[in-house]
């Protein structure tokens, strides 16, 4: 059985315990404990289910790189499933519950794929399920995502309760991996006064030296962590930050940290995780090594552990994970497992030493504690479901025969450590293989490389390859410096620590233990734990003819799991690199991806949720407008109110009274949205004639025109009314969306094509409340307000005419009046500043009382200018629109030479006569144009579908004319007029219009000019 | 003439700092050359404020001068003394090509103060914050979250920053959570 020992565990506090519950039972464990290792202590092996087979699993490992011990963690709305519990710190209260199994993880009906299993190869999803095709998305599909899975998501009905927030740092140094390598490399790096950050992905410094033993400068590990921790305390150039994972590193050293502030907190206030992001001119990577599984059959088998995580749960959590141990290895290292164990009492029953040789002085040391050493022997095969019971032994140059058996509980393995090349790779390092140690290792010569073509990231330590503590050190000190000369900083000539270890003997390879398994034992060596995926399968795919490791992983799914193969990937292409018959290096690695371990969403969110989500640009009379009934309409990131809806009003009902009021009485639009670009210089109408199709140069100061814009190739992009201020000035209306896109299109050609000319732009959008005073009554409330409060401005039709504008007083507010009208109906737009749009919109409000006024919102804005015929950006145009299908020839100039989107304007397919051209529609019956629709003609395409011949723009009831109105692009569509086009609807019905001139009321334009 | 507002009328919040609407703020934008004897005499003599240099504002009370880019600055000015600041710098500016126009009402401008300050700048704003690397008088044009924003140290290491009036309640919303309670980094 698992359970804690009476002395040992340098990380819990004996003190403090721990309450904690585990599938609804309540368990104990000390303050500093993972959930791992409190499960263990409390004689939990088996921790939760496999993917595929729904095998029995425990935990493997103890730290980042476990497959197996994933769990559901907490509950409602801090539930969060596929936790590790190897990285799960404990804390009173934490709640765990066990996936991928049902109806419990004792008993679980989806074991019974574990007896299919050979019928369930690698790549069965792709043979099985590729016929009869549509099987796979009634059948198959949900079938399979019922069965497959990991953890539960959590309840789509909850939000999440935590918050999370990003922070921007940056860094001269920025040091990854917080062991023995880090803190030297950072020590060095900070001593030659460059700025450094340290980040540790445990809540624990120095890594796993103070497990592995040693010296380092004649101290212990631990003593030396201590002192040196203390002093990078003391420097004020350093940053210390544990809990904080390197997530990823990019172009430009920019790096990502992920810290886990309060998962161990949860409730306290604050931020969930922090998400680093760092920009950092040099970045060391210190991530250590991560010891590889032997393959052996029923390697998966709950009791079966990394030997290095076997000795980590009894040196730092006091947790023994078995009574009688079995220690299988191709290595010294794991040596230290047993001797550690025996120290601690454990029985240590056997160390199989795959090695002829077997190992060094650290065998001897073992020897000599009385364990039982055997070279040259193998594991044939782990027996026992729930739990280790049984162990086959053999030689390891076998086949897997000749066995003797003994009865143990737990294993410990040891194929060998491979590098964390994680950080090195993300952004382009390459590797080379390391014939002596077994493992791919950073290529020093081909580093990522930086803006400058230079290095920017260097290994250190174990993460480079030395898995000595000599050497460890010796190439942490050489990082250090070398990272910081590298950032333009000199380093201090110190000496690097000494490190000392005992010696050890070479490892050796073992791939495959025995070396020649048969094949039954080969269909139960399991290489990637989290995805069930075996020796065998990875076999099965290179006869099958997969010959790329990236294929094979897709194929066999070999990594793909949620921990991205951190213990099976190297195991795997060494297996498919002797079933190809050809070396490891060749087969090459599959491709180092960020994050190193999952991060979560809310991290990668940051603050924005909530309130915050997006941004929301809000006009001064938003608030008004929120107190009286706005229906809000989303126009880029504006909110603008669709409908001022009035009590008991249905939305569509408010439409229609404001559309006939607007009409009839009065009307008031905020339409402090539309851009404004102010544009200036001598220079200035040459470039507006540049970007507007008509002439702008010509304009009178004190007149508006209304122009369009296209880009240069052709499609038209925006419109609006230009005013001109001055000789030198114009003032530039765009749509709502165009403000910031015209102004930067503008820049774009002063910066990049017309820098010699003498213009200035700024965008002045937000600086004017620009109200819309439209209808019959526009000028009376106006002038009311001009009575009443000595305002001067004289908005008589002769003072202020149709399409011009004045400055002058308004009431008590300084304003600029411009007399333009997108609704037909006699309009004044009124600018104010918006410090003063408010109150000037409730002037208007309350002045306005007597002669009916009501403000109305864009949706009447449409109808109204539907109504005459008036295009609309964004939606009679789709940028595929040219301003000659709209019928705007009279808006193009002829005595121009040249003008952005001219000479586009003049291919062949620009003005073929063929193009669809804007008509107005009107319904037979009436009814309203389902909007987007399709007109369709004679005969079919050659898909087999109907020809298409237009499609309508814009379409809406208008409550002036009580009918459905509409406009549209239309083949041919002008010279069509009175014809009847057929437009089928989504809904199966089919529509009738009769294609009419696209103004419907006043075509004179009588009321907009009196 | 009826009373203008600022965007959120003075809203102030307490969390890890202290996060303030500054109520309304003169601001012309002037573009120019800079090295221009016009541009450099409209901007000093509007704000008694010497040029500022690259990433620099020059600021003391309402009145200062902010480098925006190689030919903008950002000129502030007391809010009710706009229109004669404005009319005075287009006399000093005469025939040199240039544009000064007001953006005062275009604009929020927010205090973030406390010792925490740059921690929650840096939560909010991809820049160096560091001691040392920002410090007063540094001022950038940046962003904030997903909106655009400029700022610049004060004397007393807190913060002003602008925006667009339209986000002014989004950019308060954004400082009340960088500034919540708990969420110090202790990093600055």
């Amino acid at each position: 059985m698992s359970t804690r020992l009476a002395k040992q565990g340098r990380l819990i506090d004996r003190s403090k315990q721990v309450t904690f519950t585990f599938n609804g039972t309540t368990m104990r464990g000390f303050e500093g404990d993972t959930l791992a290792s409190a499960l263990l202590a409390n004689d939990q092996m088996m921790m939760g289910r496999s993917f595929k087979y729904h095998r029995p699993r425990g935990v493997v490992a103890s730290g980042a790189e476990e497959p197996n011990a994933l769990v559901g963690l907490g509950e409602g709305a801090r539930f969060e499933p596929n936790q590790r519990a190897t990285t799960t710190e404990l804390f009173d209260g934490l709640k765990a519950a066990s996936q991928n199994h049902w109806p419990n993880l004792d008993f679980d009906i989806g074991a019974v794929n574990t007896y299919l299993s050979r019928f369930l190869p690698a790549g069965f999803y792709y043979k099985m399920f590729i016929h009869p095709a549509p099987f796979w998305k009634h059948v198959y599909e949900p079938i399979i995502r019922r069965s497959a899975g990991l953890g539960k998501a959590p309840d789509r009905e909850l939000v999440d309760a935590d918050t999370y927030e990003h922070f921007h740092v940056h860094t001269d140094v920025l040091v990854i991996g917080g062991g023995v390598a880090g803190l030297q490399a950072a020590k060095v790096a900070a001593s030659s006064g460059a700025r450094v950050l340290l980040i540790e992905q445990t809540a624990h410094w120095g890594g796993r030296a103070p497990v592995d033993g040693g010296t380092i400068d004649g101290l212990s590990p631990d003593e030396w962590v201590s002192r040196t921790l203390a002093e990078l305390e003391a420097m004020d150039n350093v940053t210390l930050r544990a809990r904080t994972m390197g997530a990823g590193v990019y172009d430009h050293g920019y790096a990502l940290g992920y810290e886990r502030v309060a998962d161990h907190t949860p409730g306290v206030p604050g931020p969930r995780h922090r998400l680093w992001r760092i920009r950092a001119k040099q970045i060391v990577s210190a991530t250590g090594a991560i010891e590889r599984p032997l393959s052996f059959a029923g390697n998966d088998v709950p009791g079966v552990m990394l030997a290095g995580a076997m000795r980590d749960y009894v040196v730092n959590w006091g947790v023994t994970p078995g009574q009688r141990v079995v220690v299988a290895t191709n290595n010294d290292d794991a040596y230290r497992t047993a001797i550690i164990l025996k120290q601690a009492g454990v029985d240590v029953l056997r160390i199989l030493d795959a090695r002829k040789e077997g190992g060094g002085a650290l065998a001897d040391e073992a020897r000599g504690l009385g364990i039982r050493v055997d070279p040259g022997k193998a594991i044939a095969k782990v027996k026992g479901g729930k739990r280790v019971k049984k162990i086959s032994i053999c030689n390891q140059d076998g086949v897997g025969g000749a066995r003797e058996e003994v009865e143990a509980d737990a294993v410990a393995m040891s194929g060998g450590w491979s590098p964390v090349v994680h950080m090195w790779s993300h952004c382009g390092g390459k590797l080379i293989w390391d014939r002596a140690n077994a493992h791919f290792r950073p290529d020093p010569d081909r580093p990522p490389l930086g803006a400058d073509g230079k290095g920017f990231v260097v290994a250190a330590g174990s993460a480079n390859g030395p898995l000595a503590l000599d050497q460890v050190m010796a190439d942490a000190d050489a990082a250090g410096k070398a990272a910081a000369k590298a950032a333009g900083f000199a380093a201090k000539r110190t000496k690097a620590p000494e490190g000392a270890a005992m010696a050890e003997n070479a490892m050796e390879a073992v791939w495959l233990m025995p070396a020649n398994a048969e094949v039954q034992l080969r269909m139960k060596s399991w290489l990637d734990f989290q995805n069930d995926v075996k020796v065998s399968d990875v076999q099965l795919a290179a006869r099958e003819g997969y010959e790329s490791v990236e294929h094979t992983k897709r194929y066999t799914t070999l990594g793909m799991a949620t921990d991205q193969g951190k213990l099976s990937n190297i195991n795997g292409l060494a297996i498919l690199a002797d079933a190809l018959n050809a070396d490891i290096p060749q087969v090459g690695t599959t491709t180092f991806r960020p994050p190193y371990t999952p991060i979560s969403m809310g991290a990668i969110g940051g603050e924005a949720r909530g309130e915050v989500f997006q941004p929301v640009r809000k006009t001064p009379i938003y608030d008004w407008s929120n107190a009286n009934g706005a229906d809000w309409e989303p126009v880029g990131q504006w909110r603008r109110p669709f409908a001022y809806v009035r009590p008991g009003e249905s939305v569509h009902d408010a439409v229609n009274r404001e559309v006939k009021n607007t009409r009839e009485n009065l009307g008031l639009l905020d339409a402090s949205t539309l851009g404004k670009l102010i544009v200036k210089g001598p220079d200035a109408g040459k470039f507006l004639d540049m970007l507007y199709t008509n002439m702008m140069s010509t304009l009178k100061p004190g007149k508006c025109r209304y122009g369009l814009m296209c880009s240069e190739n052709g499609f038209l992009i925006d419109d609006g009314v230009v005013a001109r201020i001055d000789e030198d000035t114009f003032l530039c209306h765009t749509t709502t969306g165009g403000a910031e896109r015209i102004h930067g299109h503008m820049e774009e050609w002063l910066q990049t094509e017309w820098w010699d000319w003498k213009v200035y732009v700024a965008n002045v959008t937000e600086q004017y409340a620009q109200i819309a005073v439209v209808g019959p009554k526009a000028r009376k409330v106006l002038e009311k307000l001009n009575a009443k409060a000595g305002g001067g401005m004289d908005l008589s039709a002769e003072a202020l005419p149709f399409m011009e504008w004045r400055d002058g007083r308004i009431g008590e507010f300084d304003a600029r009046a411009y007399r333009i009208s997108f609704s037909g109906e006699l309009s004044y737009e009124i600018a104010v500043p918006a410090s003063q749009g408010l109150a000037f919109w409730e002037a208007l409000v309350d002045a306005g009382k007597e002669f009916g006024v009501m403000p109305y919102g864009t949706e009447t804005l449409h109808i109204l200018r539907a109504e005459k015929g008036f295009i609309m950006i964004g939606d009679e145009t789709d940028g595929t629109v040219i301003p000659q299908d709209l019928g705007l020839g009279w808006a193009i100039s002829k005595k121009k030479d040249d003008y952005l989107g001219k000479r586009a304007q003049e291919r062949s397919h620009m003005a073929d006569r063929d193009r669809w051209k804007l008509v107005g529609l009107e319904t037979v019956d009436g009814s309203v144009l389902p909007d987007g629709a399709y007109a369709v003609g004679e005969g079919v395409n050659a898909n087999g579908q109907r020809n298409m011949i237009g499609r309508v723009t814009s379409t809406y009831y208008s409550a002036n004319l009580g009918r459905g109105i509409a406009m549209g692009l239309i083949q041919h569509g002008p010279d069509r007029m009175g014809e009847i086009v057929e437009f089928p609807g989504t809904d199966g019905k089919t529509y009738k219009a009769k294609i009419v001139d696209p103004v419907f009321y006043d075509k004179e334009g009588a009321k907009q000019n009196v | 003439m009826s009373k203008p507002v600022s965007a959120l009328m003075g809203a102030a919040y307490d969390g890890i700092v202290r996060v303030e609407e500054c109520g309304l703020q003169g601001m012309i934008t002037l573009r120019g050359d800079l090295a221009s004897k016009p541009v450099a005499a409209a901007a000093t003599g509007a704000t008694g404020q010497d040029m500022p240099g690259q990433r620099r504002a020059n600021v003391a009370g309402q009145s200062g001068l902010c480098w925006m880019s190689p030919d903008e600055l950002l000129v502030l000015v007391p809010h009710a003394e706009v229109g004669d600041k404005l009319a005075a710098m287009t006399k000093a500016l005469g025939n040199a090509h240039s544009l000064a126009v007001d953006v005062s009402d275009a604009r929020a401008m927010f205090r973030v103060s406390g010792a925490n300050a740059r921690e929650v700048m840096a939560k909010l704003a991809p820049v160096d914050f560091a001691p040392g690397a920002f410090g007063p008088g540094d001022f950038r044009r940046s962003r904030l979250a997903q909106v655009a924003g400029a700022f610049w140290m004060e004397e007393d290491g807190s913060f002003r920053i602008i925006c667009f009036r339209s986000v002014a309640d989004y950019v308060f919303k954004l400082l009340k959570v960088a500034a919540q309670p708990g969420s110090a980094v202790g990093v600055f």
